[in-house]
């Protein structure tokens, strides 16, 4: 036995399962026609992404100007998008390297499809540093490459650069370790297929993976080095964009607790995310052997930890605000002018959301409850949009100079695009899901012998027989 | 300092600016009949400054201290070899120039003899927001008041 595993542990795989169960439990969905849910929620998710399409060509065609922006407010809902995105990545990257460092066994049934939500999640927040800007024909401008202008180089003391840096690692970094851990399973797929363009499609896909010791040996020794290039990337990505805000002037922009509280805000929502997706697949692909109530606790604790960090940032906030006796923090996103300004309502969703709601996790009863965890997650990514709303639409509504004073209103254009990435990110989850692996079963099957509950069983009784 | 051709119009400079004075391009305001404001033809178009470029849609721009017209002095000054006049800046930049009470004054602060200069060692100088270290090249004159103790 590799590893041992206590008794007291609740099985990780549950239902007497054995390595060929895991095998067709995988690859069914696969291998099986999508049922009629599937193209249900399919058709609803392209057409809401063919939507957002349209509206972004309108903005790209016509200007900023068809959002509600305006002077005062230069970044309102292009920017929250953008954050919230990136923020929701986080988790999957968490899941996959951070918790293979630190040997959670619990992570191995999440984390394909947690990364595949990181992938899918960053590309749609790619979008928006290229559509909200007034010239995107020339926003290959900000990469350094060198040209006629003199070799004219970009401004490294601009944040906005810094991001471009680390949101084009975070994706490339995520989309090598994502598909490096693949290729055991598609070459599963590739073992299985039937019909010839399958066969050649994973084959290609697997790289002639032979499944011998020695590959395995590779693998794992890859697996711990990209785990370790991806986790310092937890950390250092959500504290690149976190300093778009806190190194400018802006009043509650300015604030030395914004990279920690911006990646612990992350994590948050990117765990949330994961619950809401997981919730569903496991019904919808029949996993519930797989994903267990254990694993959705253990993923509600990990939320309540981060709410728990984002929620004394944001007494921190507060407390900073008031204690600065500056006149001008009375009216940041999180003080008293806006909890009975014109933005109260985004603000007191911000604290039912964020912090009042997934303080319920804490019940262990709704923890291990898959429909609370559900409502929960989805509370509490909308609560991390109106916390990036308020950051930004609230401070520079409310900036130095009262004569610049003014309220943002969205235009349907700004609502379209979001509910197009929305969309977007749907087509390309479910087309995932009927063509990828959704459970890193090679790595599942590792722990099957541990973890697995007739395993477990077995050997409860061993122990008591040598007691005797 | 505000270069057109380089912006990509991401709108952060408007974002950190405590005054609030950057002005965006929303949307393509020549040729554009959806604007009727001198632009659409050629004999509108002869309102414009043909020493002035037109900022394309999605660029940001702001006041330039009507930059064209005070390197345009610069270099006349240069080509005869001589130093710009302070009359010359302080025609140069066409609010100040426009200005008839002198409530606005350009002109060079390098220059100990302008007097622009010997405004702003003045001890009734403030800046807008000046605890922020912004440093504005724009520089005000705190209204006298109680004039008669003044006077006195």
């Amino acid at each position: 036995m590799s590893h041992y595993e206590s008794q007291v542990r609740e099985p990780l795989i549950i239902g007497h399962k054995t390595y060929h169960d895991i095998t067709e439990d995988i690859a069914r969905p696969i291998e099986n026609k999508s049922g009629k849910l599937w193209w249900l929620a399919f058709s609803i998710a392209l057409v809401t992404f063919l939507y957002g399409l349209g509206c972004i060509a309108y903005t790209i065609g016509t200007g900023i100007g068809v959002w509600g922006i305006n002077r005062t407010i230069g970044w309102a809902w292009d920017i929250t998008n953008f954050v919230w995105w990136v923020g929701i990545g986080h988790a999957g990257t968490l899941i996959s390297a951070v918790l293979l460092l630190f040997r959670q066994k619990w992570r191995m049934s999440i984390n394909r499809s947690a990364e595949a939500m990181t992938i899918f999640a960053v590309v749609q927040a790619a979008l928006f540093p290229v559509i909200h800007m007034g010239r995107p024909w020339v926003g290959y401008w900000v990469f350094p490459v060198p040209n006629n202008f003199g070799s004219f180089w970009v401004n490294f003391n601009s944040p906005l650069l810094w991001d471009v840096f680390a949101i084009a690692t975070y994706f490339s970094v995520s989309v090598v370790f994502w598909y490096m851990g693949l290729i055991p399973d598609f070459a599963m797929i590739r073992d299985r297929a039937k019909k010839p363009f399958s066969k050649k499609i994973y084959g290609i896909l697997s790289m002639g993976w032979g499944g011998k010791a020695k590959h395995w040996q590779r693998h794992e020794e890859l697996s711990l080095v990209l785990a370790g290039l991806c986790t310092p990337l937890v950390f250092s990505v959500h504290t690149i964009v976190s300093f778009d805000f806190a190194t400018s002037v802006i009043k509650g922009w300015h604030s030395t607790v914004y990279p920690p509280y911006f990646v612990a805000g992350a994590i948050f929502s990117g765990f949330a995310m994961v619950q809401t997706l997981l919730s569903v697949m496991r019904k919808v692909m029949h996993l519930e052997d797989y994903i267990t109530r254990q694993h959705i606790e253990l993923m509600n604790i990990v939320i309540v930890v981060t709410g728990g960090m984002v929620a004394v940032a944001y007494l921190t906030e507060f407390f900073v605000g008031w204690y600065s006796g500056s006149r001008y923090e009375d009216f940041t996103y999180f003080s008293p002018g806006a909890a009975v300004g014109p933005y109260w309502w985004a603000f007191w969703a911000l604290i039912l959301c964020n912090v009042l709601i997934p303080g319920l996790l804490w019940i262990r009863k709704i923890r291990r409850s898959f429909f609370w965890t559900f409502v929960i997650s989805i509370v509490v990514n909308t609560g991390m949009w109106f916390e990036r709303f308020d950051i930004i639409v609230i401070n520079l509504s409310r900036d130095y100079l009262p004569s610049g004073w003014t309220m943002f209103m969205p235009t349907f254009v700004d609502v379209g695009i979001f509910i197009g990435t929305n969309g977007f990110f749907f087509v390309l989850f479910l087309l995932y899901s009927r063509t990828f692996p959704v459970i890193a079963q090679a790595e599942l099957k590792t722990i099957l012998k541990s973890s697995g509950e007739s395993y477990k069983k077995h050997h409860t009784e061993d122990d008591h027989h040598h007691e005797h | 300092m505000m270069a057109y051709n380089r912006c990509v119009g991401t709108r952060y400079c408007a974002n950190n600016c405590p005054y609030k004075v950057r002005r965006f391009n929303w949307f393509n305001y020549a040729h554009n009949d959806k604007f009727d404001f001198n632009m659409n033809d050629d004999l509108g178009r002869m309102v414009l400054n043909p020493d002035v470029v037109v900022r394309s849609r999605g660029v940001m721009e702001k006041c330039s201290f009507c930059i064209q017209n005070t390197q345009a002095a610069i270099l006349k000054a240069k080509k005869e070899g001589r130093r710009v006049s302070d009359e010359e800046f302080k025609d140069a930049v066409a609010c100040a120039a426009a200005c008839g009470t002198g409530a606005m004054v350009f002109g060079d602060v390098n220059d100990a003899e302008s007097d622009v200069t010997k405004l702003s060692e003045d001890k009734r100088v403030y800046r807008v927001i000046e605890e922020l270290g912004t440093k504005p090249n724009v520089f005000y004159h705190v209204k006298v008041k109680n004039r008669t103790e003044k006077q006195a």
